[in-house]
């Protein structure tokens, strides 16, 4: 079966999701559309097949968690920590997204058109995130690898004890965090942000970009900083 | 973890329909708070010098079979008071035209087990241990009435369950605050507070908060003045949302560390903790739907 619809009105959660762990990776469907997501958490977890899901509403937490593979898109707004986790493939939230935003992924495109909420994309680990919109405060926070791309504004504390994750900031930063520095754009940032853009389907001038990473300075402790950084 | 629920409708029709619409919100915010519940509702406020305040027997020895009629003719026969009595089970509005204070002080010496849930002109407030789903029906809240309200589903993790710890908090008249979230200096709050008359009833962090912001409104602040000391002297995580007779207010604390959503159409302004509590609401397809901001204020008039 090619395509298939699940009405969660109708049809319990645990067994979409047992579809998509189980059919899915078998090959049965190759597109599932979700209807009524009504904010249901843990819509789409744990995915592990090239699968195209397409979730009609509004998510709750946890939407396209720990995702592998699979292509989730989401029409309306998505709850706490979208796509967390996620290894590879792709989340795209249509809407805004609320708090932890691809906190922790490994991997994949997270693509958020609205706003994201704080915390986005806090302890990265290798995804990419492009947020259309803006980023609330501590966005980045402690982010170890792969990249963020902002067409709007950061809030407080961006990039705070950023690890070797790159961000790319069109607006304006409310403040960056310790440890995180403007640093000049290179032939090769421009080219990354431009195939993510694109990859995002977001029309912006990558040169208008700025690039934030790690000063580094916190690598090693250094016992005569007084705790000021 | 808690639920919070708030509905204001702006159209004058939907104010029958209040509690309806308003129940499957509650019963939504079950997973977030599953061992309390309670809301205040707002109303026509009463003529002039008349007021009602909200009581609750759940704790009196006789509980759901307390003897309300009785009390009425008692207040009537020791104050001389025309008391109407509203009764409920557990619960009772009594409504007079007296000064709340002396009623309130003849309840305290001669049946001091009554708890006094709520004072004012508009408002009329039920809360209990039990889930969502069990409180609303003890208390018909799907047939309530008025223009807003505000509920809450509790999940205790800053004082015991009982009733008089559920939410919502209330402290003068026609003013209750709701919570999710914990406070980190409700006793220094207490402590700032007590010398100035200031009395609390429970150890919950909320009551601390809920008085503080009466207390600033008390003291001449307009609602926005007293959010705003609110942001400067409340520390710890919270969504608040509280009610007044003409208005509806919402803050989150600076981290937004716990959730809201808001849901808004030309009918009505609703918001929870989270969507899946607005999802049944008519016209919710078309709603302005946003997660509001940390550390701004947020005020729905009536």
């Amino acid at each position: 079966m090619e395509r298939l619809t699940f009405d969660l009105a109708t049809t319990p959660l645990r067994e979409l999701n047992t579809f998509l762990h189980k059919d899915a990776t078998d090959g049965k469907a190759r597109h599932v559309t979700v209807l009524n997501p009504d904010g249901a958490h843990n819509i789409a977890v744990g995915l592990d097949a090239p699968v195209e899901v397409e979730i009609v509403g509004h998510a709750g937490y946890y939407a396209g968690g720990m995702n592998k593979a699979a292509s989730i898109i989401i029409t309306g707004s998505a709850g706490t920590g979208v796509a967390e986790n996620m290894m590879s493939g792709k989340v795209h939230v249509k809407g805004f997204a609320s708090n932890g935003a691809g906190a922790s992924s490994h991997g994949g495109l997270l693509v958020i058109d609205g706003d994201a909420g704080l915390r986005c994309g806090i302890s990265l680990k290798g995804g990419d995130i492009v947020v259309g919109g803006s980023v609330g405060s501590f966005s980045a926070f402690m982010a170890q690898a792969g990249r963020m791309v902002i067409c709007g504004d950061a809030g407080d504390a961006l990039g705070d004890s950023l690890y070797e994750a790159v961000l790319y900031v069109k607006g304006s930063v409310k403040s960056l965090g310790a440890d995180a520095q403007y640093e000049p754009m290179s032939e090769a940032d421009i080219a990354a942000v431009a195939s993510l853009l694109d990859q995002a389907g977001l029309d912006h001038d990558p040169k208008a970009f700025k690039r934030i990473a790690s000063k580094r300075s916190l690598y090693h402790w250094n016992a005569d900083a007084n705790q000021e950084y | 973890m808690c639920g919070i629920v708030g509905l204001l409708v702006k159209t004058p029709a939907l104010r029958e329909k209040l509690g309806e619409l308003m129940v499957p919100m509650l019963i939504g915010m079950t997973e977030r708070g599953p061992d309390s519940a309670g809301l205040a509702v707002f109303g026509t406020p009463l003529a002039g010098n008349e007021r009602k305040i909200s009581v609750y027997s759940g704790l009196t020895e006789d509980g759901a079979d307390f003897n309300w009629l009785g009390l009425g003719h008692a207040l009537k026969e020791h104050l001389g008071v025309q008391v109407s009595v509203e009764p409920k089970g557990n619960h009772a509005i009594l409504s007079f035209d007296v000064a709340p204070a002396i009623v309130k002080r003849w309840i305290a010496e001669h049946h001091p087990k009554l708890h006094i849930l709520s004072t004012g002109r508009s408002i009329d407030l039920y809360k209990d241990i039990g889930t969502p789903a069990e409180v609303a029906a003890r208390y018909g809240f799907s047939g309530l009435t008025g223009s807003h309200l505000v509920g809450h589903t509790r999940m205790a993790t800053e004082s015991a369950v009982t009733p008089d710890r559920a939410h919502p908090f209330t402290a003068g008249e026609d003013f209750c605050l709701v919570h999710n979230g914990s406070l980190s200096n409700p006793n220094g709050i207490r402590r700032m507070l007590e010398p100035r008359g200031i009395r609390f009833e429970t150890d919950n962090d909320t009551e601390a908060a809920c008085r503080f912001l009466e207390w600033r409104l008390r003291e001449g602040d307009d609602l926005e003045t007293a959010l705003q000391k609110g942001f400067e002297e409340l520390d710890g995580f919270f969504t608040f949302l509280m009610g007044t007779p003409d208005k509806l207010a919402l803050i989150r604390d600076p981290f937004a560390c716990k959730p809201a959503v808001v849901a808004e159409t030309d009918d009505y302004v609703a918001i929870a903790s989270e969507f899946r509590s607005l999802a049944h609401l008519p016209g919710i397809k078309h709603a302005t739907v946003f997660e509001p901001a940390p550390e701004e204020m947020y005020v729905w008039n009536a």
